[in-house]
């Protein structure tokens, strides 16, 4: 059977030149200037699940994001790999939420989607963590909103009952866990936050790009969570007033150490490196 | 005040990364001006597992011991840990940032509608008694401190080895069996199978007294294992960087960083590490740093105790004759 599927996407600065980040001393503010924003790197693989997903079994692909007005460009890189449609939640009113405020964000724009396609979504795919923030959090909180089981961690999924009755298929998946994975057998719905192993994302092509051009790519905001359709927004969950966790202070950690250069021969810096290691309670007794 | 700790669990034994956890919490108890410190447990057969956490401080264990509870789920988890936490009010509670934890403790937070922080370096009490998070943001380039002044209770992951384990003396403690409902009906919407281990070649990072890490300038394969036999031979671990990864040289279980292990080893010894701040974050609590590099403008050299500027060709040979046992001096 054909599956609805969504994929989320935040647009990240690229972690090519996160060393270049400084703090404004003043202001207190994360000074990120001049570094480009892309798509975070393992969203791609969502997105990439979610295609073969389709080709597979058919269905649609809605790629949705939370993110200032200016991720219409991430998004429509998402259309040229082949997403149907894209969804971007903006609004200074959604600003500076954190995890539980950004999955309830996600959780009211899934919900208006499935209102206005009249078909609820069977996956939902995350990137298991994003490059910037990096909590892994938003997955699994966003199962929680939508009441879907939710695994994080992903790297493979693969239908195990083919199916000829028009009913679910059962998908085997699995996790990595520490030294080696976890093995699970779910139905749909499902949220998965995959991990950068579950595949090799595609290349978008010229194609997909004039493609994508005629894609629709819908800007809702706070406003058009209206209350009288079952699906509004609670005001008091999104944003930075909606967030239970608040920022506090900010600072560039200082990990200098005073370093002393060895010079000499090799065998002379071989000799202080031993003397160092013995220096320092490690026991140099060689293992055959 | 009430510092809870869950327990993280791995096939049946709990993993030091809670110890630590304790550990920690029992200096936010005493910043507290005294506090109890409980633990949350769950698994099949894990009930005497619950005295190690006393070792560690824990005076009460909440337990769910049964053999449905074997492997974490979120749909048996999650509702088990929601309920005890709505009976007992804890103020914060801690979780570690392993592959269940990570899954795990957020959903806890969503359906409580409490904050938690990810993937702490520090976690302290502030002066208006809360707790103050302080957690690593683009690759570990930004501290930023997060709290959770307004809901209980306030959560925090933290990744093994961040903390160091300090065993307590008192040992008395209790357990408070939870209750595990009997319909698991909705369970079968998502059913755990089995894990499978791939059990890792060399000794774990987090006991090695000599780390031996290789960056991208280690320049190919057959220089990676010779770290690995460099390792090997000083009864220490290999570690790698990202890159390293990425070239396909090493297992990604070996790589230290932001994104993979911290390390608090005796000597950590890199060879062509470029000194990227999310492998820095990882490797920063070594004692000593020496670091092999020729590139004299690397950024390890800033965070590094020894630095030598010189090709690894020039060095690592010579420590290899030094090592191998048919030149042992």
């Amino acid at each position: 059977m054909p599956y609805n599927v969504a994929v989320c996407i935040k647009p990240v600065p690229d972690p090519k030149y996160y060393d270049r980040i400084t703090i404004d001393p003043q202001r207190k503010t994360i000074v990120r200037s001049g570094i480009p924003t892309m798509i975070n790197p393992v969203d791609k693989n969502a997105v990439e699940a979610a295609m073969q997903l389709r080709e597979r079994f058919g269905g649609y692909v809605a790629a949705i994001s939370m993110a200032p007005p200016d991720a219409r460009e991430i998004l429509r890189e998402v259309l040229a790999m082949g997403a149907d449609a894209a969804y971007l939640l903006s609004d200074r009113a959604f600003g500076g939420a954190d995890t539980l405020a950004t999955s309830y964000t996600l959780y009211k724009g899934l919900k208006k989607i499935e209102l206005e396609r009249g078909l609820p979504f069977d996956f939902v795919f995350c990137g298991c963590e994003s490059a910037d923030g990096a909590t892994a959090q938003v997955s699994s909180q966003l199962g929680e909103w939508l009441a879907f089981p939710h695994l994080w961690n992903v790297f493979s999924i693969e239908s195990v009952s083919p199916d000829s009755s028009g009913g679910r298929e059962s998908f085997k998946l699995r996790t990595k866990i520490e030294n080696g994975f976890m093995e699970w057998v779910g139905r749909t719905p499902l949220v998965l936050g995959v991990s950068r192993e579950m595949n090799k994302p595609r290349f978008t092509s010229v194609m997909g790009i004039m493609k994508a051009k005629n894609k629709p790519l819908t800007v809702w905001g706070l406003a058009d969570f209206a209350e009288d359709d079952g699906h509004g927004m609670d005001s008091g969950l999104i944003g930075l007033s909606g967030s239970p966790t608040q920022p506090g202070e900010i600072f560039t950690p200082d990990l200098k150490r005073s370093g002393e250069t060895l010079t000499g021969t090799p065998e002379e810096i071989v000799e202080r490196i031993f003397a160092v290691m013995r220096s320092n309670g490690v026991s140099l007794v060689f293992e055959p | 005040m009430k510092i809870w700790v869950h327990s993280d669990v791995s096939d049946g034994r709990i993993t030091d990364v809670t110890f630590e956890l304790l550990s920690k919490a029992r200096d936010l108890a005493d910043d507290l001006g005294g506090a109890d410190m409980e633990a949350t447990l769950i698994g099949s057969g894990v009930a005497s597992e619950a005295g190690r956490l006393a070792e560690y401080g824990a005076g009460t264990v909440y337990l769910a011991d049964a053999p449905s509870l074997a492997l974490y789920s979120p749909l048996s988890h999650v509702p088990l840990l929601v309920g005890a936490v709505e009976l007992w009010r804890p103020d914060i509670y801690l979780f570690a940032a392993t592959s269940i934890g990570s899954a795990l403790g957020p959903a806890v937070a969503a359906r409580l509608r409490t904050g938690m922080a990810a993937h702490c370096v520090d976690l302290r009490i502030n002066d208006r008694k809360g707790l103050s998070a302080l957690v690593p943001s683009f690759g570990g380039r930004v501290i930023g401190e997060i709290l959770c002044p307004n809901s209980t209770p306030q959560m925090a992951s933290v990744k093994p080895g961040i903390f160091v384990k300090k065993p307590q003396a008192s040992s008395e403690f209790r357990i408070v069996k939870l209750d595990i409902p009997e319909d698991a009906s909705d369970e079968r919407r998502l059913v755990p199978i089995g894990i499978e281990r791939r059990h890792p070649k060399g000794r774990p990072l987090s006991e090695a007294d000599v780390v031996i890490c290789g960056g991208f300038g280690v320049g190919n394969k057959e220089n990676w294992l010779l770290l690995e036999e460099l390792a090997e031979r000083l009864g220490g671990a290999a570690a790698c960087t990202r890159p390293a990864v990425d070239e396909g040289w090493c297992e990604e279980n070996r790589m230290v960083g932001t994104s993979g292990q911290s390390i608090r080893p005796k000597v950590y010894l890199g060879f062509g590490v470029s000194g990227a701040t999310h492998h820095v974050c990882g490797m920063n609590e070594a004692c000593v740093v020496i670091s092999i590099n020729r590139d004299e403008g690397a950024p390890i050299f800033e965070v590094s105790d020894f630095r030598v500027v010189a090709d690894l060709n020039r060095i690592l040979p010579l420590l290899m004759d030094a090592v191998r046992p048919s030149v042992r001096r």
